[in-house]
């Protein structure tokens, strides 16, 4: 976001009754117990509240890889190996590659508990974000109706369909974003026209902060024996 | 409570079309906090500032800008935005079909059910037919004024329509660099293979409840009724020792806890 001069703005929270701009250390977490009522939390209760065995992550269980349901998976993150923690890694993706094997853990960062699964692929783990059972509906909390007897030959009439339109491979250009491209095509047209393009000086940017996950592997290992 | 619908659409299959209705497969139970300023505990505002000057922008003022690169934009106005908009439709077409390994986890997005809204015999015949084929959907439809690519399952008898990520916005492993280091020896990897056996099991979604969830909830209700225990500090961990031993300890414990067991 721009201001009309081509600013890039910044976003600030300010107090609606002192109209003023607050800094980070004005400001405090509240939890809505009642209409305009709330209980300040601080970051120090959050983290003390983690249970201890979940301040590390404890791959407890390896499970098939196929055998979790995808509506489980909420977003993936590649974990790179720390320096001094790539012996490990490598061992562990090896492992896990050759055995088909996912690796289940839960842990507890930034005031939120997270359910992981951990995958190999080409000598490089990713873990994925999970939701809790209880984050997903039923069909029977959505309310869908019973299953009704079907005819054979309805089956039988899709089952042909897929068949005929089954490929062993989901290409990436499937899943290529239209409305992107477009965005794209504008944004370059516009570019080459030198038309409605603004310049201003940069600041180092803060990028974001990488989590080491294997670090915590490493010592979640170390922590069991 | 039955859900509500949050979409209609037909799904578009060879010849044959499918009414559906669209409903969210999730529920958000995040414990949401509100940013308050501490002297007032009163819920902030937000606005939009100009870096040097402090001064407020009002939202008619902001333009939207692409970063072509750094502090070089490109002004995209509200009528380009809307160009872009794909053409509003209610169908849901499948292309294709693809057995599930052929779609990564890092690919799905978000699940929704589809309910038959009318033909229920054509719409349990499509789920059983994927089930007996082994096979997912790959889906194209509009949805308020947004593109989506879907993954067409069946689940429990029921069609299960999961929204699959943009290629832009997914890496593959393939393109990343190979973690330095040697490669493990015979020894470490029989030995892995020891304690990743031991772990071996199902996936069992029962097993796991946000227990952190339920203890932040229960706190903030003692809190309010201001009876709040004393909570105690965070221990730091360990350092961690060498693979070898860290690996032979593991295996032992395992070994032990299966024996007692």
């Amino acid at each position: 976001m721009l201001s009309p001069e081509g600013e890039p703005l910044s976003r600030k929270y300010y107090s609606e009754k002192t109209e003023k701009d607050l800094d980070a250390d004005e400001m405090v977490r509240g939890y809505e117990i009642d209409k305009g009522k709330y209980v300040v939390i601080t970051d120090e209760e959050l983290e003390r509240l983690a249970p201890e065995k979940t301040r590390d992550i404890d791959l407890k269980v390896f499970v098939p890889e196929e055998s979790i349901p995808p509506v489980y998976f909420e977003r993936g993150y590649f974990l790179t190996p720390d320096a001094g923690s790539e012996k490990a890694y490598k061992l562990l993706a090896e492992t896990m590659e050759k055995g088909g094997k996912a690796g289940l853990a839960t842990f507890v960062m930034r005031g939120k508990e997270y359910l992981v699964s951990i995958f190999a692929e080409h000598g490089i783990l990713r873990a994925e974000t999970m939701r809790f059972p209880d984050e997903l509906r039923s069909p029977e909390d959505v309310g869908l109706p019973k299953k009704t007897k079907v005819p054979k030959a309805t089956v039988k009439k899709f089952e042909k369909l897929i068949s005929n339109k089954s490929k062993k491979q989901l290409s990436r250009t499937t899943l290529g974003d239209e409305q992107t491209e477009r965005l794209l095509k504008l944004v370059k047209k516009k570019s080459t026209q030198r038309k409605n393009i603004i310049e201003v000086e940069t600041e180092e940017r803060d990028e974001g902060k990488v989590i080491d996950l294997m670090a915590v592997l490493k010592k979640s290992l170390a922590a069991k024996g | 409570m039955a859900a509500r619908a949050i979409w209609k659409g037909e799904l578009k299959i060879g010849g044959t079309k499918i009414p559906v209705k669209l409903y969210s497969a999730v529920v958000d139970r995040t414990v949401h906090f509100h940013i308050l300023d501490d002297k007032h505990l009163m819920r902030v505002k937000q606005h939009m500032v100009n870096p040097d000057s402090g001064d407020e922008v009002t939202n008619e003022e902001i333009q939207k800008g692409y970063e072509l690169e750094p502090g070089k934009f490109v002004i995209i106005t509200d009528e380009d935005l809307e160009s872009l908009e794909p053409k509003p439709s209610r169908e849901i077409e499948i292309t294709e079909f693809v057995p599930p390994e052929a779609i990564s986890q890092q690919w799905y997005e978000r699940p929704y059910y589809l309910a038959p809204d009318g033909d229920q015999k054509a719409y349990f015949a499509l789920a059983e037919a994927l089930k007996n084929r082994e096979r997912e959907g790959i889906a194209r439809w509009v949805m308020r004024n947004k593109a989506y690519v879907g993954a067409l399952r069946s689940e429990d008898d029921y069609l299960l329509l999961v929204t699959l990520r943009n290629a832009e916005e997914v890496i593959s492993a393939r393109d990343l660099p190979k973690p330095a280091g040697r490669a493990p020896t015979q020894k470490e990897l029989t030995m892995a293979k020891q304690l990743v056996g031991l772990l071996e099991g199902e996936f069992n979604a029962a097993d796991y409840k946000d227990e952190y969830r339920e203890r932040v909830m229960e706190f903030i209700e003692q809190k309010a009724r201001g009876k709040a225990p004393r909570l105690r500090a965070v221990k730091s961990k360990r350092k961690a020792a060498s693979l070898d031993s860290v690996l032979q300890k593991s295996l032992q414990s395992l070994k032990k806890e299966k024996r007692a067991a």
